[in-house]
């Protein structure tokens, strides 16, 4: 089914006209995330304080009275839980963090609210982003909106899951390894992860630092130009912050032409693995491109497999040094008193106790692959990979300008699926992980849809060069012109 | 390659994870399946190669940089009870820990 949808711009105009209030969008807003809120509906939402959003929309209502109008003043928008926000609890979806109340605003968050954004509230989680599914979340799984059997993926599932059912217009969200583009595909939603160092990670709860990167969620390419040029540009309070001009996106979009563009199709995404019904919605995302004038251009990414390993050293290495901050001294959970005798077992309790479980296995891999003896067998060995995957890439772009394929081999699975291996949910990051190891720009474009019943979103990746958001963006925004996927609503 | 129930134990040690004797056969199997996983990547010749800690290194134009060590923040008492309202157990703006120096 398709619906009107409120995009950006259309609620744009409505609050210009005054057709609407930014308090009234985010009366609306509040009361469908409470519908959805920890242990309600798809359970997307873990915290909301409707006091603090309310305030955010008067302000946004007293500056459109006054004859203000820039492009998201008023408009509504939800956090992922690993964005430190002031006012409102930040817990990465962690019982570590819970309750845990920042003293600042990470710098997407600030800029997004000065950009006059409404905050609607925090948006569930993998636990500190480690996951595909969702079900990582100390706060539960978030369901997914299409298929409430299904997961909504991850890690940003609740921010994907937000947009999907309509809650908030746009969400932010984190991509590690694929954490922004594999939940948007399996939600039937449009995503983007800029180029690494494009976005500030000041006050994004650190999972992996040298490959996360803030995204955002939308329902159209060009809600996401819109966002993603107020939440860049050059960050001092993050050493990896990169120092270019802010690109004004969404000005491009209409402009681009898909003609003549060379679009690389790597085998390796349309291998065996790949369930037909995803193959079957990207081959046919493919040929719609080259109906708009593209130029298919088969290609390879030959280390594609190995981006995997690569990943699951690399990360988890970054990740155990990252999380040795949760020490139950400064901030967080604590054991209780009668369960240590001495500094060391509080330490020990305490992250045993305040971890999930995979959040732990990966701080325990991360110490196996660092510690002395292994180091130059795992650690040193990925971050070779990581530079030839890198090469892969850039050999790559010299023959198209953008690659595209599946997000995931497959679509959306169920909802507490039996796993007897934790590495089963691994292997489903294939296609996501190369652009996060090569620090590239991903987005999710809705495609299509498969599964048992039809209803599992597909999503067609796009990958682009270094800072080529601009390219990403124009195309996906040329295919929404001539398809109406990203269009379609859960009934 | 598996990984043994001391190693286990030894991890926990390095990572400060308590590990109850009764799980560790359970987490030294799923190490060893993510071990048996990452263990691929072995093959590859990689000789000659440098290592990339960080994509940003791989962009010719970019390059990391040092700030100023200036001060950017104040470290008055209600900057410092902002920042340490979050503690578990806190006294006088302290942090409290378990003794560590016997009397």
């Amino acid at each position: 089914m398709t619906a009107p949808m409120n995009t950006i711009a259309q609620l744009r105009t409505a609050l210009d006209h005054k057709h609407v209030s930014a308090t009234e969008l985010a009366q609306a807003a509040l009361k469908k995330a409470q519908a959805h809120a920890q242990g309600r509906g798809n359970n997307a939402f873990l915290d909301i304080q409707p006091e603090h959003t309310l305030a955010q929309a008067a302000a946004a209502d007293a500056l459109i009275a006054q004859g203000a109008s820039t492009p998201l003043l008023g408009i509504p928008l939800a956090h992922k839980d690993i964005f430190v926000t002031q006012g409102w609890a930040t817990t990465a979806g962690s019982k570590m963090l819970a309750g845990y109340q920042s003293p600042f605003d990470a710098t997407v968050v600030a800029q997004l609210k000065a950009a006059g954004m409404v905050n609607i509230g925090k948006l569930n989680c993998d636990e500190f982003a480690m996951g595909s599914a969702n079900e990582n979340s100390a706060y539960g799984a978030v369901k997914n909106p299409w298929d409430s059997a299904a997961v909504p993926g991850g890690s940003s599932g609740g921010s994907a899951a937000a947009v999907a059912a309509g809650i908030v217009p746009v969400a932010t969200g984190t991509d590690t390894g694929g954490s922004v583009r594999q939940p948007a595909a399996f939600c039937g939603v449009t995503g983007i992860k800029p180029t690494y160092g494009r976005a500030s990670r000041y006050g994004m709860i650190a999972y992996a630092s040298s490959l996360d990167q803030a995204g955002v969620l939308a329902r159209t390419a060009h809600d996401c130009a819109l966002v993603l040029t107020a939440m860049t540009g050059f960050d001092a309070q993050d050493a990896t912050s990169v120092d270019r001009a802010v690109e004004h996106y969404a000005a491009g979009l209409s402009a681009y032409s898909l003609k003549g563009k060379r679009i690389g199709v790597p085998a390796e995404f349309l291998a065996d693995g790949v369930a037909p019904d995803v193959r079957a919605a990207t081959e046919a995302a493919i040929a719609e491109l080259v109906r708009q004038g593209a130029v298919r251009v088969d290609i390879h990414l030959p280390r594609t497999a190995l981006s995997i390993p690569a990943y699951y050293v690399i990360a988890p290495a970054e990740a155990s040094s990252n999380l040795s901050r949760f020490d139950g001294v400064r901030y967080g959970y604590r054991a209780p008193d009668a369960d240590f005798k001495d500094l060391d077992s509080m330490y020990s309790q305490t992250r045993a106790q305040g971890f999930g479980e995979e959040v732990k296995r990966r701080i325990l891999t991360g110490a196996y692959v660092l510690s002395s003896g292994y180091y130059d067998a795992y650690y040193i060995q990925a971050q070779k990979l990581r530079r030839l995957i890198a090469h892969d890439f850039k050999a790559a772009f010299e023959q198209c300008d953008l690659i595209a394929g599946p997000v995931a081999p497959t679509v959306a699975w169920d909802l507490n699926s039996p796993k007897q291996d934790p590495t089963a949910d691994y292997l489903a990051d294939i296609f996501t992980l190369g652009a996060s190891l090569a620090g590239l720009p991903g987005m999710s474009v809705p495609c299509g849809f498969g599964g048992l019943k039809g209803n599992r979103p597909v999503g067609l990746q796009l990958i682009g060069n270094y800072f080529d958001e601009s390219g990403l963006l124009g195309a996906a925004h040329a295919y929404q012109q001539v398809t109406d996927w990203h269009l379609s609503v859960p009934s | 390659m598996t990984i043994s129930t001391a190693e286990v134990h030894k991890l926990g040690k390095l990572a400060r994870i308590a590990i109850a004797p009764e799980q560790a056969p359970a987490i030294a199997g799923q190490l060893s399946s993510i071990l048996g996983l990452i263990q691929t990547m072995q093959a590859v010749d990689t000789q000659g190669i440098a290592p990339l800690a960080h994509p940003t290194a791989f962009v010719a134009d970019v390059a990391l940089r040092l700030r100023e060590d200036l001060v950017s923040q104040s470290n008055d008492a209600a900057c410092r009870d902002a920042r340490m309202a979050n503690a578990p157990a806190s006294e006088s703006g302290y942090f409290l820990v378990p003794r560590v120096i016997e009397s």
